[in-house]
């Protein structure tokens, strides 16, 4: 074999066992859900293989379906507003700290050492009728009897933010890491306000970072199903309980399979669309 | 009144003293370089005058007025980075404007100031591209441009020509005195190139160790060096255990082992008072090889042996024996250069050589 034949070889085979293991696990079973989606469940309890809309239909038109999808994006929406609002004072802080930055980014992955959902079921010791919360307010005398204040959207948010997070500021702290601190120094000796200099130089050269935290954000808060199981009150539901139910419940995974396509598509739009506008091309160029 | 006055400033990092109290007056519209090597305090002193260090202890004033509790921003001070710190996400034109904007300078103005920079600095038409499409030498003259389009009251260069290759540091070099001469701003350029700094200075303050070790003209600091640091950071120069055998009204004399008396002009070793024991500067320049044997004209003659010959093309670099000593000579090659293992005979002039004080081993 050439040289150069080997060396056009060479990318594939360290490629091979990630393609091999994605092949596999993502796009042959995704392959199979679209399949079923196309199939219809009859009332006997067993798929008639077939090309049938109806799952599609039933998704697309359904009320039910539409505002559950609705509710779900604006959890999401507000999730990673708030995750981008306490996450950027936190990345920048990090960037910015001297010597213990390895200590403070130890410190941010720490939470993933437990369980998502133990650190979400937390939430119930703090939050819950006989939990921290509530008995501090009753042995402080701001109330004598506990609140409910659990189950319900401001609480699955609340599982939201905290489990996402550190996703948000890991981001953020990448991109602001990068950036020249004499950019600032050259701002402030420009004139520029320490505040000024934020706005017109580091701001916009973190946003690449600012954005994909965000993506990444949305695009878990949209997919999750654990959080609002624990956090959220009946009508809480997510798009991905749905699913859950669909599939799980009524053993119907035609349906199933319908709606969770239907999320990856409304995601794979959001996706493209965060692509095409705030692909940062333009920002990407100054930056490398 | 002075540009900058720097009075008895010290800077501690913990329980490191960066500087030690030091005083400083840079007059108005001169090139003032602080030379030194990496950790002597030259950046820290510069980036207290840009407000970007707050010193520990002492004052410092720009053009008469105490700014030790003035910010950054409100300084007018113009500053230029090793690494260029121009704003990647902006234009050149933009990046240049940006000082601009926090002034009262209207929009047709600031478009006029920016051309002019970008004139000055030999630019004209970059002012559509981003910092990443050019090359190392334009990102620094943009840099430049950036610095003194706002009309700074001092220009602060922080080692701006260290990160562009050989070639294009000699032409930035005198680029850069070209252009604060039409501008006629104090500048305060730091750098650890000796040559940067002979060559662009009217005055050079030499620092070693968080203290002034001199302040001089170039020529002045090049030859009559105020310490053996000094002496030997600016240059290659030989410095002999000598003794100092009289001092009269015009000159002192010098005796080394191995070497004729020498009788040093009193301005080459303003420090020597009285006999004793001294240390004798040559330059590597100042030595001359001859063929051994050659007739001495006028002058002094060593005979030394060359131990080793380091050839740069115009120049060699010759490392010497002769006695005790060990030598260096820098000279011009005329035809061939001399061989490693030839005698030669080394000629000095007495207002070559320098007399310093012998210090103990500090």
């Amino acid at each position: 074999m050439s040289i150069e034949a080997r060396e056009a070889r060479q990318p594939w085979i360290l490629l091979a066992p990630a393609l091999t293991a994605i092949g596999l696990l993502l796009i042959v079973p995704l392959m199979f859900i679209i399949v079923y989606s196309f199939w219809l469940r009859s009332a006997a309890g067993a798929d008639t293989p077939g090309f049938f809309f109806d799952n599609w239909i039933a998704a697309l038109t359904d009320r039910f379906y539409r505002d559950i999808l609705l509710n779900t994006l604006k959890i999401a929406a507000v999730t990673t507003v708030a995750c981008a609002v306490l996450g950027y004072p936190a990345a920048y802080f990090i960037a910015r700290s001297q010597g213990n930055k390895l200590i403070l980014l130890v410190l941010l992955m720490l939470p993933f050492w437990i369980s998502y959902i133990i650190r979400t079921m937390s939430w119930i010791n703090i939050l819950g009728v006989s939990g921290a919360l509530n008995s501090a307010l009753i042995w402080v005398g701001i109330i004598n009897e506990p609140i409910q204040m659990l189950y319900n959207e401001t609480t699955v948010i609340l599982g939201l933010v905290h489990f996402l997070l550190p996703f948000m500021v890991l981001n953020i702290f990448v991109s602001l890491d990068g950036i020249d601190t004499n950019l600032e120094d050259a701002a402030s000796s420009l004139g520029a306000t320490r505040w000024q200099g934020f706005l017109q130089v580091t701001l916009p050269l973190s946003l690449p970072g600012l954005a994909a935290g965000g993506l990444l954000c949305f695009v878990l808060a949209a997919g999750t199903y654990i959080t609002p199981v624990i956090l959220g009150g009946p009508r809480d539901a997510m798009f991905a309980n749905l699913v859950y139910e669909a599939i799980i419940r009524q053993l119907n995974w035609p349906l199933g399979s319908a709606l969770s396509l239907l999320l990856l598509i409304v995601l794979g739009v959001l996706v493209l669309i965060y692509n095409r506008y705030l692909g940062m091309a333009q920002l990407a160029k100054g930056l490398g | 009144m002075s540009a900058v006055s720097l009075t008895d400033i010290v800077k501690r990092f913990g329980d490191f003293t960066a500087v030690h109290k030091m005083s400083l007056d840079i007059a108005e519209g001169s090139f003032v370089t602080l030379l030194g090597p990496s950790g002597c305090g030259k950046t820290t002193t510069l980036r207290m005058i840009a407000g970007l260090l707050d010193p520990s202890e002492g004052e410092i004033a720009i053009k008469g007025k105490r700014v030790n509790d003035v910010p950054i921003h409100k300084r007018n001070l113009g500053l230029v980075f090793q690494n260029y710190a121009l704003f990647p996400h902006k234009t050149v034109a933009d990046n240049v404007a940006f000082g601009l904007n926090y002034r009262n300078v209207g929009k047709d103005d600031a478009r006029k100031k920016v051309a002019a920079a970008l004139d000055l600095v030999q630019l004209p038409d970059l002012g559509g591209r981003y910092p990443k499409e050019l090359s190392g030498g334009q990102q620094q003259r943009i840099a430049l441009a950036r610095a003194i389009v706002i009309e700074p009251d001092v220009l602060l260069l922080d080692e701006p020509l260290s990160a562009l290759d050989a070639n294009l540091r000699e032409d930035m070099r005198v680029e850069l005195k070209r252009i604060q001469q039409r501008i006629g701003v104090t500048t305060v350029f730091v750098t650890h190139d000796q040559t940067e700094a002979l060559a662009m200075s009217d005055q050079i303050i030499v620092m070693s160790k968080g203290r002034v070790e001199q302040v001089g003209a170039p020529e002045e600091v090049y030859n009559t060096p105020a310490s053996e640091f000094v002496a030997q950071f600016l240059g290659a120069s030989n410095l002999l255990s000598a003794q100092c055998t009289g001092v009269s009204d015009g000159e002192i004399s010098v005796e080394v082992s191995g070497f004729p008396k020498l009788s040093i002009p009193r301005e080459r070793a303003p420090k020597i008072t009285s006999a004793g024991p001294v240390r004798l500067v040559i330059r590597a320049e100042k030595l001359h090889l001859r063929p051994a044997g050659s007739s001495v004209d006028n002058g002094l003659s060593v005979d030394a042996t060359v131990e080793n010959v380091d050839y740069q093309g115009q120049s060699a670099r010759y490392f010497l024996r002769a006695g005790e000593h060990q030598m260096q000579a820098v000279n011009m090659i005329e035809d061939h250069p001399f061989a490693t293992g030839e005698k030669v005979s080394l000629r000095l002039r007495n207002r070559d050589c320098a007399a310093l004080p012998a210090v103990s081993e500090s």
